[in-house]
């Protein structure tokens, strides 16, 4: 099978890192060759993150290049924009309406720029879903990230694999049951 | 068994595999993880070193009681370790030992990218470079038995994209070597001239041995596919022109590279008609290459920095990427990493970055955040405890000049313990006039939460003695030292205040817990309810003036339509540094919901 990339973003603290590897266990007990690439350190620190997913019969580089990815994941709407270039032209985009401003916005040296979505909506295949709205009614703003996996896996396909037996084996128990009806939303919003 | 893990990860397996007995290491993105996984095995001693240098010295002691040892760093922590590294290389080792250099292509959390692999050549350490997770644990294995072989350490040399990706790995059982009985050996370990030139000597013999080896290990192999095009790479770039040239070009994948198996390189480079040489950093193949008298196209068209991704060769190669999407870019602003919101070091940046004709020296950790805006409060940052060091030079050089520029420096409670603590020692001994701050946010920070000398705790989750930072600047001789909550604005104002008039070297404590440290017991105890409030604006009072920004904090924005402050709810952790920035009381503690 032909190596398929996964391009997760967002802001540092969003939780790309517990979806990427929860993404990444499913596709290992599917029996896929499996690559996972992300940048620790600094950059966590509230900077602009990604987690890259690549699976298939034998993957090569853990890095998605630009122009590479099947599917871009924004957990933040400026952050779908940022890491456009990564995403083939007939790729797909799922972008959280969710607005994180940075710090050049909040110190008053920019705007966060208006038209964002419609600019996504002219070039690309986009679906915006409110991840934060959704896992505000599930009780827990925090499981935004794995409504966002859900979403990941109904676009790519990837709905065979037993994925709420990944997240209780990963997750603390306490919030297994959360998280699962977290990750079923998002499959739905997609 | 088939699991799936980080470079770091499958090192720290490798390691226990081998038997390992005894790890140590500094945190340093990104080989933090390598000793994390390491202090899991109940079997192994492991342990976080003050500094790079303690770390291999005390690896290089148990390897000479006889046990297999391993230290990890970061590629700028071998060159606080270079000094016991050099000699170790002579005298060899009783159990096997491993040196881990996690280099930076791209700098992602890092001050330079220097190419530690120029290190194995002149320290004369045979060195290995994994590709991918796999490699990296059979790669530890094998380096710990060429390092017996051979009597030297072995120097593993990893990326960030290594050690911070995963990759499917097949694990196994441990495996203890047989034991080492000590026996005290002066001629191997004692290095006087007169024991040291014939060590010297010794080594240059090994190193054929080991170039010997380096041309039968099957980690130098050579893929032939189409002989048009030849490519010499080794770690992640191999994968990464295996993505631009597929099977439509042969490769020579280096995995041990120092000493190079010139054999082997040879014979690939003649029977290839058009040869490159694709590797991050220096052209540390490609003259290797040359000197064997081959011109292989490598630094001449591929950058000398950065990583060499596939889009990276594409353009070097075709000149263009894969298609992408074009777009309005404008409609992208800049998010560069920030303080966090609740962060301890937000209230000192706050009223230093305030003062005029003040320098100020900084550190390697968050608080280098410091130098962002709106702060834009440091004028220096070169390595571990160089903010005490280059603040005192400078203290010194106002002085003479007759300037009135005070000095103030700036480095965290881990920093601190590193390498400003012989700093602190020389500003106390030679009397310098600079204001030396610790940032002790109780915690190594910046590389994820690890344990240090002053948290009160081990690399094992073990109690042990905390020291107290200002008890060792009193015991420098210091006597200016003064302990202050940085989130109350009035006691660090009026502490810079009195401590930028004195004419002799004064410290600064600021103690409070990082926003995102779990609490230890002790935490709990000296700081309660820290973190658990949130704050609000009250819209009415609030005049929209925007004083408030200037605390740059992420949960802090301004509403320009509504023209007020917005606390965020699920950021805000109550810090209260807004709430006395702000002129009109209009931030304050949100009624609990």
């Amino acid at each position: 099978m032909e190596t398929k990339s996964i391009l997760l973003v967002g802001v540092g603290g969003q939780g790309t890192i517990l979806a990427s590897k929860l993404l990444t266990l499913g596709l290992l007990e599917a029996g896929f060759d499996v690559k996972m690439s992300e940048i620790h350190g600094m950059s966590q620190r509230g900077g602009s993150v990604s987690s890259q997913v690549r699976y298939g019969s034998r993957v090569d580089s853990p890095v998605i290049e630009m122009g590479g990815a099947d599917i871009l994941v924004s957990f933040e709407l400026m952050e779908a924009l940022r890491w456009l270039n990564y995403l083939q032209p007939s790729g797909r985009v799922i972008v959280n309406d969710y607005r994180i401003p940075p710090m050049p916005v909040i110190t008053g040296d920019a705007v966060y720029p208006e038209g964002i979505l419609e600019e996504l909506q002219q070039v690309a295949d986009v679906t915006a879903i409110d991840a934060a709205a959704i896992a505000a009614s599930l009780g827990n703003p925090r499981v935004m990230n794995v409504v966002l996996l859900g979403a990941i896996v109904k676009s790519m396909g990837l709905t065979e694999i037993d994925w709420p037996h990944i997240i209780r084996e990963n997750v603390k128990l306490a919030f297994a049951e959360l998280n699962i009806k977290a990750f079923q939303a998002g499959m739905e919003a997609v | 068994m088939k699991q799936l893990l980080t470079g770091d990860e499958a090192v720290a397996r490798g390691a226990w595999e081998s038997g390992v007995m005894f790890a140590a290491a500094y945190p340093g993105t990104p080989s933090t993880e390598i000793l994390e996984n390491l202090s899991a095995y109940d079997e192994v001693t492991a342990e976080w070193a003050p500094n790079e240098k303690v770390a291999l010295e005390s690896a290089a002691g148990a390897s000479l009681a006889g046990v297999r040892a391993i230290a990890a760093m970061k590629h700028v922590g071998l060159n606080v370790a270079a000094d016991p590294l050099f000699t170790f290389s002579y005298t060899g080792v009783g159990g096997g030992t491993v040196i881990v250099t996690a280099d930076e292509p791209g700098m992602y959390s890092s001050q330079n990218e220097q190419d530690n692999r120029n290190y194995a050549k002149a320290a004369k350490l045979p060195m290995l470079e994994p590709a991918d997770s796999e490699e990296c644990l059979r790669m530890t294995k094998l380096a710990f038995e060429i390092s017996e072989r051979f009597d030297t350490p072995v120097l593993l040399r990893m990326t960030t994209r290594i050690c911070h990706s995963k990759s499917v790995v097949t694990v196994g059982p441990r495996r203890l070597p047989e034991a080492q009985p000590y026996r005290r050996q002066i001629s191997k370990y004692v290095c006087t001239p007169a024991n040291a030139t014939k060590l010297r000597i010794r080594k240059e013999s090994q190193l054929e041995a080991l170039q010997q080896f380096a041309e039968a290990t099957p980690f130098n192999r050579v893929e032939y596919h189409d002989k048009a095009v030849g490519v010499v790479c080794s770690g992640d770039c191999y994968y990464y022109a295996r993505e631009v040239f597929g099977e439509n070009a042969s490769y020579l994948k280096l995995g041990f590279t120092y000493p190079l198996p010139e054999k082997l390189i040879a014979d690939f480079c003649s029977s290839v008609d058009k040869l490159y040489v694709i590797e991050e950093n220096d052209p540390y193949l490609e003259e290797a290459i040359r000197m064997l008298g081959f011109f292989p196209i490598g630094k001449m068209l591929f950058p000398r920095w950065g990583e060499m991704t596939p889009d990276v060769l594409r353009r070097a190669l075709y000149g263009e990427t894969l298609p992408t999407l074009s777009f309005d870019e404008s409609k992208v602003v800049p998010r560069p990493p920030t303080l966090c919101a609740g962060c301890p070091h937000r209230g000192f940046f706050y009223e230093l970055g305030r003062r005029k004709n003040v320098m100020i020296t900084g550190d390697i950790g968050c608080y280098t955040l410091g130098s962002a805006k709106p702060f834009a409060a440091l004028d220096s940052c070169i390595c571990m405890g160089a903010s005490l060091s280059m603040g005192h030079g400078a203290a010194k050089a106002f002085q003479a000049l007759g300037a009135d520029t005070k000095v103030v420096s700036v480095l965290g409670d881990s920093t601190f313990f590193h390498t400003g603590i012989n700093s602190l020692l020389n500003n106390a001994y030679n009397g310098g006039a600079n204001v030396n701050v610790v940032l002790d946010n109780r915690i190594t920070g910046m590389t994820g939460h690890q344990d240090n000398p002053g948290s009160g705790y081990t690399a094992k989750g073990e109690s042990t003695y905390a020291v107290d930072i200002a008890d060792v600047a009193r015991a420098f001789g210091i006597r200016y030292v003064r302990t202050v909550n940085p989130n109350n604005l009035q006691q660090v104002r009026e502490t810079l205040d009195t401590f930028l008039t004195l004419d002799e070297p004064s410290v600064i404590i600021t103690r409070w817990p990082c926003a995102l440290k779990k609490f230890s017991s002790e935490d709990r105890t000296e700081f309660p309810g820290a973190f658990s409030q949130k704050l609000t604006v009250d819209r009415d009072r609030c005049i929209g003036c925007r004083l408030c920004m200037a605390a740059g904090c992420p949960a802090l924005s301004f509403d320009a339509v509504a023209k007020k402050a917005v606390v965020d709810g699920i950021q805000c952790l109550g810090c209260g540094v807004c709430s006395q920035i702000c002129p009109k009381g209009a931030i304050g503690k949100k009624e609990a919901e």
